[in-house]
């Protein structure tokens, strides 16, 4: 193992590669304990996963069949089929041994291995989902900034007061008034967005089929930063407004610096630091978020998915895709926990 | 002409419902390159004196009266102008450095700002310039790299003075410089500050609780009580011989060290200052003034010359608030009308 940058160290800064020593293993021993706390939440969420949606009501054999005529073997055939005739803690075992085999069962709409459905729906998701938070995140800093530094203004009452009605609007009936106002082409206004979907089918060409894509992603992504991003907003307001009284703002001010630059340089990068965290740990809204979205707009990823699972329900989907949101939420905590040092000095020594 | 120059400065804060006059009318000078020391009880308005000669208090404070720095008033400055006379023409060294200095930025970036901001200095003029800054307050060029966490409080504050002394000001505002520290460390940063400010050339304004630090330090004192000041004049002769009663008292609770007379009478003042949103009638001191008497409580004495006379040699420059003080009332006992503006005659004695 080298010792890079040693070198830089300045005469009299002794001691030095003892202190590096010391600070990497207790950067590891941070890192370690982090991963083990996500470690324990992942498994956690593997046993509720599976218990919770036993609980669901409706049978799956029989939403399975509906509407066709089948005798009794048939059914008992299928249930030895989905291994739903094996007692519970088996059916348990089972789960768990094909989780860590990353073979995920098989659907009981779709007949398709789950892993397969989740492959070709990931994406679209991930492009919803990450634009979407990406946008609100972005807004919700700007606008918050700016209502916090001028508490009680006109600005600022403008902005919370609009951002919390749409914090308050479930985002399924804004999605669908969204739909009827500017996609439907009734009224007065024409379609200018498509109701649903990603794509239109036929496109071809990298180019087009990009330009269509966004097209598509218009009001889905709209309906999302519009519910979302009043926290972002909510949490960056106060934080900024915790610091606002501190003295390193006054120092800031004393020195000459334009207001602008007292907000940018000194109080953001403060106000930031609880933000970010608390940014990461709301991630588990967007998931909600996404399931309801993706259905409103039709939108073919994880989230529809999971809601048409639901109803009938597709056990092995439904299952495999709670774990796979709830590892999204923990592996993005796990980020915060990772990131939040490089912000702040004084957590990194 | 006087490098700073305060006339009947009022701030009065909104709070709530209420209104806090945290300072009612103080006044004093300060000639260039000297040193004057402000004392006084906590909440007496020290701060918010300090604060007010950049225009640094809070959009709740009402500010009133004139603030002359180099002849200019800063109380009706531009915006523009008033930025530039901000840390070139007067910086501050805050009460506690940990909080005044920005946790997440190097300290070197701090103290490089403000030389940034108001010179065009290249980027390892400035670097060079801060290397030198911190060799100057007794810190090596490397901790420039430190975030302020890293550093000891006596080392933060040896950062705020380096930082204060970047843009090479006239004016030296330090606002009880060693409140967070431990003893041994106070003395050490009290020499430092008096030895830079001796080197440059800089006028200094120092505040404190303790009058005997500035009595040491300072040439001029001032003394305030509940928002004015009560005592002004020479360092040495103030502290030593108090006209202003409440002076006496502070003086005696802060004793010369080694003076046997001080350590004989070490009694404090008993009692607490008046709570500025209801100030007591007349002289504002009286609730505690072990010489009180009846005119004190309808009378409210402002700053008044100390009779040359009275006190002997030495004593020239020097003022007082206290009736007793006054020498017409001396003579005739009674509420005289003032002879001139600055002393206030009360509603009640009209
Ligand atoms: N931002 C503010 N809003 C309302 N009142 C304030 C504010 N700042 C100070 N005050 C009040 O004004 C008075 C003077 O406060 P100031 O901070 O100037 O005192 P000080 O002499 O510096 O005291 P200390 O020795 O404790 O620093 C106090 O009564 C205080 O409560
Ligand atoms: S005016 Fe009266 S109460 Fe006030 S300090 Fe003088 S003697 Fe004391
Ligand atoms: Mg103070």
């Amino acid at each position: 193992m080298t010792a890079p940058a040693h070198s830089e160290a300045p005469a009299g800064h002794g001691a030095g590669s003892g202190e590096q020593r010391e600070g990497i293993v207790r950067g590891l021993r941070y890192i370690g304990a982090k991963l083990l706390t996500a470690a324990v939440s992942l498994f956690a969420v593997m046993v509720t996963s599976f218990f919770l949606f036993r609980i669901l009501p409706g049978d799956p054999v029989r939403s399975m069949t509906q509407g066709r005529e089948v005798t009794v073997e048939q059914e008992q055939e299928l249930r030895r089929q989905f291994g739903l005739d094996q007692p519970l803690w088996q059916q348990f075992l089972d789960y768990c041994a094909g989780l860590f085999r990353f073979d995920l069962g098989v659907s009981y709409q779709y007949r398709i291995p789950v892993a397969e459905l989740i492959g070709e729906r990931i994406g679209p998701t991930v492009l919803l989902a990450g634009t979407g938070t990406l946008i609100a995140a972005l807004l919700g800093l700007v606008l918050g900034t700016r209502a916090g530094w001028r508490r009680g203004s006109a600005t600022d009452r403008v902005n919370t007061g609009v951002a919390l009605l749409l914090w308050s609007v479930p985002s399924f009936w804004l999605g669908l008034l969204l739909i009827v106002v500017l996609a439907s082409g009734a009224g007065w206004v024409p379609g200018l967005f498509p109701t649903g979907g990603m794509m239109t089918p036929g496109t071809t060409g990298l180019l087009d089929v990009a330009l269509d894509v966004a097209h598509h992603l218009v009001l889905p992504v709209a309906t999302m930063v519009a519910v979302v991003y009043a926290q972002y907003l909510m949490i960056m307001r106060s934080s900024l407004l915790d610091e606002m009284g501190a003295d390193y703002l006054t120092t800031a001010r004393a020195k000459g610096l334009r207001d602008a630059l007292v907000l940018r340089r000194h109080a953001v990068p403060n106000a930031l630091l609880p933000t970010v965290t608390l940014i990461f740990l709301n991630l588990g809204q967007v998931v909600g978020g996404v399931i309801l979205v993706e259905t409103v707009f039709a939108w073919p990823g994880l989230g529809s998915l999971f809601y048409s699972g639901l109803t009938v329900p597709d056990l092995p989907l439904v299952q495999a895709l709670f774990v796979l949101f709830a590892s999204a939420v923990i592996l993005m905590n796990l980020l915060a926990d990772l990131v939040y040092p490089l912000l702040d000095p004084r957590v990194r020594t | 002409m006087n490098y700073l120059e305060v006339k009947d400065l009022r701030v009065t804060y909104r709070a709530g419902e209420g209104e806090i006059p945290a300072v009612r009318g103080a006044g004093f000078g300060l000639a260039p390159g000297s040193k004057l020391g402000v004392a006084g009880e906590s909440g007496c308005g020290k701060s918010t004196v300090a604060l007010a000669l950049l225009r640094l208090l809070p959009r709740s404070a009402r500010v009133q009266g004139e603030i002359l720095l180099d002849g200019e008033d800063v109380l009706t400055m531009r915006w523009g102008r008033l930025r530039a006379v901000r840390w070139a023409g007067a910086s501050i060294v805050f009460q506690g450095a940990m909080h005044s200095l920005n946790a997440v930025r190097r300290v070197g970036d701090q103290i490089a700002e403000p030389i940034l901001l108001h010179e065009n200095a290249t980027p390892g003029e400035v670097s060079r310039r801060v290397g030198r800054l911190l060799e100057q307050v007794g810190l090596p060029r490397w901790r420039a790299k430190a975030y302020p966490h890293e550093l000891s409080g006596g080392q933060r504050q040896r950062v705020m003075i380096a930082m204060a002394l970047a843009c090479e000001p006239r004016l030296l505002i330090a606002d009880e410089p060693t409140t967070a520290l431990d003893v041994m460390i106070q003395a050490q940063i009290l020499r430092l500050i008096d030895r830079l400010v001796g080197e440059h050339g800089i006028s200094m304004m120092m505040i404190s609780h303790d009058l005997s630090v500035l009595a040491e330090t300072c040439d001029r004192l001032a003394v305030m009580y509940a928002g004015r000041v009560v005592e002004e004049g020479p360092a040495d002769s103030v502290f030593a011989d108090a006209r202003h009663p409440y002076t006496a008292a502070l003086s005696s609770a802060f004793p010369k060290i080694g003076d046997p007379e001080s350590r004989r009478n070490p009694h404090g003042l008993p009692g607490d200052p008046p709570d500025p949103a209801d100030p007591p009638s007349g002289c504002a001191f009286r609730p505690r003034c072990p010489v009180a008497e009846e005119r004190c409580s309808t009378v409210d004495p402002v700053l008044w010359p100390v009779e040359p006379a009275a006190v002997g040699n030495g004593a020239a420059g020097r003022a007082a608030a206290c009736v007793r003080m006054l020498p017409e009332m001396r003579s005739a006992g009674v509420a005289a009308e003032p002879a001139e503006p600055n002393v206030a005659a009360p509603e009640e004695s009209r």
